[in-house]
């Protein structure tokens, strides 16, 4: 348990100071990354420009870092809104039972029904391209995913005898879910939202990739992928580095995830299977 | 066993209406003006009397219900209208690249367990030895890549280097799909090698096989014939439970490799803005998804005699 104690913090110092490069990507970025300069176009990684040069001579290690910002603060706002409306719904529904909360999860159930990136896709073509439309699109068909796991939950503790004894005690509804069941429930919310984080990352510059997300000239990875695919042969850095950047965050995210359940959640942990 | 089957279907029509409302109120509120797009991709310019009178042959001038209901009417018989581009009906257009799909879902699922299970097992056979650490860390590895990530780096070494697939399109029969299909298996390996190792650990900790060991069965005879057989049902659940998932996921592979399926159709249908080739294919998606799933639960309903048997000894 220490051990995991550890790598969590480890985990979460790296976390934080790849936050802190997203947030301050302006002010570390050593050219702009906006700035075209046709001479220097696809220059390979060297001394001037450290990651090379896409076809408009931007460069490419200030285009990654300024895309840090595009993509994990999309994807950390997308878990957020997920989280926060996934859960409201679901604590709602498994409080207050039953017909609103059949009709919900009915709802909820039509949601699940469509194999997510579909729908993703579909609403991002409505709405039209933009990262805030992407995110979007996302959020409609993942609240219920969380809707779900907070009802279940509720479910389990709604006749647990301290909510009883909160009830006997006095306590209004509105107080007994924010005060008792929520606190109770936060702990599986917490963790599913965690390992959600990388996913999600990675939908988004799907969506980015094929063009229903961030449009260029913004810095995002996803979209500096896709632009940068014709030039794949001649100059695949334009390609690796965001990728390889995606691919770094994702993994620090799923680290993190699975760390925070280990330590959160030791049921479900891939340890305890083990130590039996 | 019966009653469950028809207690299920019975549960789908909801289902079923609430996915066409949805998809249908999508695309209404998008394609409000559908005349306007017609307009646009044909060039013309047409007066606002000619547009209202377009308007109300495409029945775009009644109210929401009733619209949906003409168009439902029309999807059951399997008209879904033309597509806004080439005019030509959209279910038969969906048809004919749906086969194209499914090749690469089916050849991505027979990779997969391929991949997943004799590495899982391996993985739960070596618990926490050298093997183990590797078989985790590539898993992790494939979790955390994106798949159009790992797509260009697959043409990048393969077609581009080495030159021993080409880099897209579906001319060159086998050789044309493997790529494609790799992209997509790897990352659905990643996810199963780490269930398969799971169910495999799981079952190899149960009393009967202890019971076995201490009878002196062979530990390879344990491994194939008992833990593997009821760890399979699990991993088969699982897998056909992906395929759903896959048959969606696979608009962003087959638009890079320029397969020719129903997944690049929407994403080329998006940036034509042909609204009505999108809504088929939201549909058509979400009714395979859930007949996918459906026809799983049945089937594991069937094949788990716990249930099966518990079922018809209540009944």
């Amino acid at each position: 348990m220490r051990r995991q104690k550890v790598k969590l913090y480890v985990l979460l110092a790296l976390v934080l100071m790849l936050l802190g490069i997203a947030a301050f990507a302006p002010h570390l970025v050593p050219c702009d990354p906006y700035e075209q300069n046709l001479s220097q176009a696809l220059q390979a990684p060297g001394r001037g420009h450290l990651l090379g040069t896409d076809r408009y001579g931007r460069d490419m290690l200030s285009r990654v870092i300024m895309g840090s910002q595009t993509t994990i603060f999309s994807a950390l706002l997308l878990v957020a809104v997920i989280t926060v409306t996934g859960t409201s719904v679901g604590l709602f529904c498994g409080w207050r039972g039953g017909k609103l909360d059949s009709f919900i999860m009915r709802i909820s159930d039509i949601f699940l029904a469509f194999p997510g990136m579909v729908f993703a896709i579909a609403v991002a073509g409505v709405l039209g391209g933009g990262i805030l439309n992407a995110v979007i699109a996302l959020a409609c068909i993942s609240w219920p995913k969380f809707a779900r796991l907070a009802r279940s939950q509720v479910l389990m503790i709604k006749d647990a005898p301290f909510v009883a004894a909160a009830r006997l005690s006095g306590s209004g509804g509105t107080k007994i879910v924010f005060s008792h069941i929520l606190p109770n429930i936060l702990g599986p919310v917490l963790v599913t939202a965690t390992l959600d984080i990388g996913t999600m990352m990675m939908e988004i510059a799907g969506l980015s990739f094929l063009g229903l997300g961030a449009m260029p000239p913004i810095a995002e990875w996803g979209s500096m992928m896709s632009s940068g695919r014709s030039m794949l042969q001649t100059s695949p850095w334009v390609i690796l580095a965001p990728g390889c950047a995606i691919f770094v965050t994702v993994m620090l995210f799923n680290l993190l995830g699975d760390t925070v359940r280990d330590v959160m959640d030791p049921r479900q942990s891939v340890q305890h299977v083990d130590r039996r | 066993m019966k009653k469950y089957i028809a207690k299920r279907l019975l549960q789908l029509i909801p289902i079923l209406l609430g996915i066409t409302l949805l998809s249908f109120a999508l695309m209404h509120s998008a394609s409000g003006d559908a005349v306007d797009i017609l307009e646009a991709n044909r060039g013309g310019v047409l007066s606002e009397e000619a547009k209202a009178k377009a308007r109300e042959e495409l029945g775009l001038d009644k109210p929401f219900l009733e619209q949906y209901a003409v168009w439902m009417k029309q999807v059951l018989t399997g008209d879904m209208g033309k597509s806004y581009v080439s005019g030509k009906p959209v279910f038969s257009t969906f048809v004919h690249k749906l086969p194209a799909t499914i090749a690469l879902t089916i050849a991505s699922v027979l990779v997969t367990i391929l991949l997943s299970v004799p590495l899982g097992v391996l993985a739960a056979v070596k618990q926490n030895r050298f093997l183990d650490y590797l078989i985790r860390f590539l898993s992790f590895i494939g979790n955390s890549l994106p798949n159009f990530f790992v797509s260009l780096l697959l043409i990048y070494f393969f077609a581009l280097k080495l030159g021993w697939f080409p880099v897209m399109g579906n001319a060159q029969g086998w050789k044309s799909i493997i790529l494609p299909t790799l992209t997509l298996a790897i990352a659905m390996a990643s996810k199963y090698t780490r269930q398969v190792r799971a169910s495999v650990l799981e079952e190899l900790n149960k009393e009967y096989v202890t019971g076995a060991r201490a009878r002196g069965v062979r530990e390879g005879r344990i491994l194939y014939f008992s833990v593997l057989k009821s760890s399979m049902l699990t991993i088969v659940t699982l897998l056909a439970l992906s395929i759903g998932s896959l048959l969606g996921g696979t608009a962003i592979v087959e638009s890079i490799f320029m397969w020719d399926g129903v997944g690049k159709m929407a994403v080329d249908a998006i940036t034509m803005r042909d609204y009505p080739v999108i809504q088929a294919y939201v549909i058509w998606m979400a009714v395979i998804y859930v007949a996918v799933n459906l026809i799983t639960d049945i089937l594991y309903h069937y094949l788990d005699p716990r249930i099966r048997l518990g079922q018809e000894g209540a009944a």
